[in-house]
């Protein structure tokens, strides 16, 4: 293979790597948010497939991708606000109780989706955005800029989030409320509140990654769409130490490694089937035995805050 | 003796108080979909209870429940949440599978110890893994156990589509991805003619039994439990608290193994497709609902049978997706989970009991 060809195939590599990784970064920078305030939010999963069959229904009976996306972050939303109900003020187990949100999401995506839909159906799904002249820089021009627009908008989020979380009130309350909600709570922080918000916005974020993949990557849907991306998005918070940018290099990574796999199988060399369905799950496995999650663990994660409880 | 016997009401009326909640709000769902609940609530629960079917069915799927709760109760106890329960089940049933099809000369007495331990072993193996690495390099359980389940599967369904495949459906060309039948030595026998129901009900019991006695009455169970409850306690006391995590994931993953093996050689008598039948989540809400001890385990696995094969009837009778009962299983975790407030808070259960006093 010449050189031309190598390159031709790192660009083709990095620009599906580009587009695959958005919603690992809506999702991840979403349970960065709820981590941060202290509430480990395992439901991602569950309210992904519950936001990919909203959007993709909208999508699919009423050709309108925007509402479908729009209504699928407003019941990521709704779930949010279940999951805060159950863990902030019924101060159940966090992890035991994302599982529950999980189920929750599964079973009724499932049941809708076999209730109004029945069968496979596709759709034609969010159209590539080429920024005008930006798409045809060498190299670099398909890469970054030939996707749809909730790519762009992942990508915008990185920073977005850093400022929101390092350099504005909210976010030092946020990241107060999560190590350490007493003191937090002294300085008359409303410990409750915010970690309302942080789980909601949460949710409507991996409300967003779940419509991603229906109405921008799949372009159907189907009960195994997901397939554990919810769980995976978490997995990258621990890996970029729950700081924006670490989730990005997480997600990019990630994405990168997956395209090389893929290619691997295309290009015919033999190996089973089932190995490369399996590769990006031990991956993740081995992500997670790298990262040392205790040094950056926000303290009072999973710990419900109970006011009048003197410890 | 008499404050056990209210304590054990009060925690039965807040777990059937869960259970409505969970079935109320799981109602607003079908009324969404534009379904009278009514009509699906008695299709899956009052159908199941009136037929011999739906009994026999129960008590097929309280087997896998009762093994897999039973398991996952003994993680929780040690604080690790093992979601991997489908991933054990699944190694299980092809190392049963696969040491009953090596052995098929083997006497039964002997033949379905041998399987049976073949599950544990393999299930145990998987779930060790996930207990190792939380215990070494403090991975997350609940995430390296999902990502060992879409491994697992994949392991599972390369055994079943290749080395272990039926060498009849090669023979067909039909490559139905199964493995050949048990042999009938390794087989549970049927209780009740044209019925499904089998003697590994009285396997699943004596092994929960076991269970309740290896926890509650000996050393090894006193330190499983307390380094769950009190790690740091337990490690001054001199236990080696990384030691025993990774037994409570192999015990746990072992019995979800257990489960495996006697879907093969009690049901299916096959390694087929779906064999798992996400029972790996349903004994979340199975151990959950026994309170995680292996005798509330075994009533709770009956009910949750009971509901698995109401919710197929469901489907059948009035055509209501059976994955409903995914969410309402989801629903009842969120509603127990929510009602430890009141079962293990002194304080809020206090407030939650005078505020019902006050309305009587």
């Amino acid at each position: 293979m010449a050189v031309s060809a190598y390159l031709q195939l790192a660009i083709r590599i990095l620009t599906v790597a580009v587009a695959v990784s958005a919603p690992y970064i809506f999702a991840a920078i979403g349970e960065m948010f709820s981590q941060k305030s202290g509430v480990l939010n395992l439901g991602v999963e569950g309210i992904m497939m519950l936001g990919a069959f909203v959007a993709f229904y909208f999508a699919w009976a009423h050709e309108n991708i925007l509402l479908g996306i729009i209504l699928a972050i407003f019941v990521g939303g709704l779930m949010g606000l279940l999951m805060a109900f159950v863990s902030v003020t019924l101060k159940a187990k966090q992890g035991i109780s994302g599982i529950g949100l999980f189920m929750f999401g599964w079973g009724v995506a499932g049941t809708l989706f076999r209730l109004f839909v029945g069968g496979v159906q596709s759709i034609s799904g969010l159209q590539d955005l080429n920024v005008s002249g930006l798409t045809d820089l060498p190299y670099i021009g398909r890469i970054l800029f030939s996707h749809n627009i909730l790519v762009y908008l992942a990508f915008l989020l990185v920073p977005v989030s850093w400022y929101v979380l390092y350099k504005t009130p909210w976010g030092l309350k946020v990241r107060a409320v999560g190590s350490t909600p007493r003191a937090a709570d002294t300085m008359g922080i409303n410990v409750t509140k915010i970690r309302y918000q942080c789980v909601i916005l949460g949710s409507m974020l991996a409300g967003l990654a779940g419509a991603y993949l229906s109405v921008a990557q799949a372009n159907m849907f189907a009960s195994d769409l997901v397939a554990g991306r919810g769980f995976i998005a978490i997995a990258l918070v621990y890996f970029g130490r729950w700081k924006p940018f670490g989730i990005l290099k997480g997600a990019m990574l990630f994405s990168v490694a997956n395209g090389f796999q893929r290619w691997f199988q295309i290009s015919g060399i033999a190996f089973p089937y089932e190995v490369t369905v399996v590769f990006p799950y031990v991956l993740i496995i081995v992500v997670l035995a790298l990262s040392h999650k205790k040094f950056a663990e926000p303290t009072a994660l999973t710990v419900p805050y109970d006011r009048e409880f003197k410890g | 003796m008499k404050n056990n016997l209210k304590e054990i009401l009060f925690n039965i009326a807040v777990l059937l108080g869960s259970f409505i909640i969970a079935l109320f709000l799981g109602s607003i769902i079908l009324l969404i979909a534009g379904v009278n609940p009514l009509v699906a609530y008695h299709a899956m629960i009052i159908r199941p209870v009136s037929n011999i079917y739906g009994l026999s069915e129960a008590v097929v799927r309280a087997i896998p429940l009762m093994m897999v709760g039973i398991g996952i109760s003994i993680a929780f106890r040690s604080k690790m949440i093992n979601i991997g329960g489908e991933g054990q089940i699944q190694l299980g049933a092809i190392a049963a599978g696969a040491a009953a099809l090596a052995l098929p000369g083997l006497p039964k007495v002997i033949l379905i110890p041998v399987v049976i331990l073949a599950g544990f072993t393999a299930g145990g193996i998987w779930g060790g893994i996930a207990g190792w690495m939380k215990a070494k390099l403090s991975v997350n359980e609940v995430l390296s156990t999902v990502m060992l389940n879409y491994i697992a599967f994949q392991i599972y369904l390369y055994l079943i589509r290749g080395p272990l495949i039926d060498p009849s459906e090669l023979a067909w060309g039909t490559g139905v991805p199964q493995t050949a039948r048990m042999p009938d030595s390794s087989i549970f026998q049927r209780l009740i003619q044209g019925q499904r129901i089998h003697s590994g009900i009285f396997i699943a019991i004596i092994i929960a039994f076991l269970v309740y006695f290896l926890l509650w009455r000996t050393t090894f169970g006193f330190r499983l439990r307390a380094v769950g409850e009190e790690p740091k306690a337990a490690n001054y006391a001199g236990v080696k608290v990384d030691k025993y995590l990774v037994l409570a994931m192999i015990l746990s993953g072992g019995l979800a193994g257990i489960a495996g093996s006697i879907e093969v050689i009690g049901v299916h008598h096959r390694v087929l497709e779906g064999l798992s039948a996400n029972y790996g989540f349903s004994g979340i809400v199975v151990a959950l609902f026994g309170r995680l001890h292996p005798l509330g385990v075994i009533p709770a696995s009956f009910f949750f049978g009971l509901l698995l094969i109401g919710a197929e009837m469901m489907q059948r009778a009035v055509d209501i997706p059976s994955a409903l009962v995914i969410s309402i299983q989801g629903l009842v975790i969120l509603a127990v989970v929510s009602s430890n407030l009141i079962l293990e808070n002194p304080k809020y259960r206090k407030k939650f009991l005078s505020f019902f006093v006050q309305k009587l």
